[in-house]
């Protein structure tokens, strides 16, 4: 049944993950590395998996007989409910990997409540998940610590990018319809928010990055209103499936 | 090959004796069984029922997996096959049997260390080459995703080791 709270929220999980996931993807063959190259597409690959979990999940609770495939491929922009900042493009590798950190922090925090809830399901996916997210945690505050303590040119681009997705940041933490509609199973976003900024404040301090300065707080995402930037990447990843549907290879 | 005589229901026992010679397509050298992702063989009436627990959620090797065990079993002649997947509780490196430990370090990669004793800023890893403890981290993801790439600073040779989760 559809309006089953934790069909709207296993959407929500999924969105996130496979946007971003799609971001990352972009990257293989043109990461500044080879062995950042295989770290991208790594990533992507967790997020992939963490996304394919819940959009099963989705379609169960669903119980029509829609798969994975279609949630990806044959829902519109609008039907979208992951968050502003997995959908922002990828910039130069800074903008990536401040991304990345922002976002995987904030994943980490959500898991570890998910993973202690009350609904099986969600709690067994966070926990598989956890396990992936701290991997990310990792690699993206590493990288902004030698982005950041780096050279000139590297540490000026490093506070751009911080900079940069720091609007983006808010909207992870409030609560919209499909957070309050899921607070019997999940935790309200505004609860992660400390966990969050102890894991920011500690690396940012590392990476001799300033902490970004709030203004603008940008927000729709979990209710369907997008930025400009997931038409594009929706129409890349949708246009084949759409075209040929049912094709495989 | 071990085979399940035709017209009869194979028993648990000839079914774990099938898969234990399926390997893993990205070790190749590795018993999915050592590699610690079976987690349980269920046979009902002539239905063979495999539970899986997949590594990462992510691995591309998850569904190569699943149509690596339905094809021996298949040939080891059992005829209705279920794989399933169970992720509670979580895959963890601690599942890798003491004998695929010894794989991987016979094939160059350095096992996991048990969760218990690993923290996450340690090198845990010596080189397999040389021994030696004197080695970095080149990239926290090697060419799969259970892997990270290292190098050793005595004698110079890239290594991968397994990671602890």
């Amino acid at each position: 049944m559809a309006n089953d709270p934790r069909f709207d929220y296993a959407l929500h999980l999924a969105d996130n993950a496979l946007v971003l996931a799609q971001r990352l993807g972009a990257w293989v063959g043109h990461a500044p590395e080879l062995e950042e190259d295989l770290g991208l597409a790594n990533l992507a690959l967790d997020l992939l998996g963490q996304a394919r979990l819940c959009y099963a999940y989705a379609a169960e609770i669903e119980g029509r007989g829609r798969t994975e495939d279609d949630f990806a491929y044959f829902r519109d922009e609008d039907e979208f409910r992951n968050c502003l900042l997995c959908e922002q493009p990828n910039g130069d590798f800074g903008h990536t990997i401040a991304r990345h950190f922002y976002f995987s922090a904030y994943q980490q925090a959500l898991y570890t409540a998910l993973a202690a809830g009350p609904d099986a399901r969600f709690a067994e996916i966070a926990a598989q998940g956890l396990r992936e997210t701290r991997y990310h945690v990792r690699y993206s505050a590493n990288w902004l610590v030698r982005l950041g303590d780096g050279t000139a040119e590297s540490h000026a681009r490093a506070q751009a990018a911080v900079d940069t997705l720091w609007p983006y940041v808010h909207e992870l933490f409030e609560s919209a319809a499909v957070d309050r509609a899921a607070s019997a199973f999940a935790p309200a976003p505004e609860s992660l928010r400390s966990a969050f900024e102890r894991t920011l404040e500690a690396t940012l301090a590392e990476a001799t990055l300033r902490m970004p300065s709030d203004d603008w707080q940008p927000r729709g995402g979990k209710d369907g209103r997008h930025s400009e930037h997931l038409s594009y990447l929706l129409a890349e990843m949708q246009s084949l499936a759409r075209a040929h549907p049912g094709a495989r290879w | 090959m071990v085979s399940v005589p035709a017209s009869t229901s194979p028993t648990a026992g000839e079914v774990w004796r099938v898969i234990a010679g399926v390997c893993d397509p990205e070790l190749p050298f590795l018993p999915l069984v050592d590699l610690g992702v079976v987690r349980d063989v269920d046979v009902a009436h002539d239905r063979v029922t495999v539970t899986l627990t997949p590594t990462y959620t992510g691995c591309p090797a998850n569904e190569w997996i699943a149509r690596l065990l339905r094809e021996a079993l298949t040939d080891a002649g059992v005829s209705t096959i279920e794989i399933r997947t169970q992720l509670n509780p979580p895959w963890t490196t601690d599942w890798i049997t003491p004998h695929g430990r010894a794989l991987l370090g016979q094939h160059g990669i350095v096992p996991p260390l048990l969760t218990r004793h690993h923290h996450h800023d340690a090198n845990p890893v010596g080189c397999p080459t040389c021994g030696s403890g004197d080695v970095e981290r080149v990239s926290e993801f090697g060419a799969t995703p259970c892997k990270s790439l290292y190098k050793c600073r005595a004698c110079r040779e890239p290594f991968e080791a397994f990671k602890c989760i």
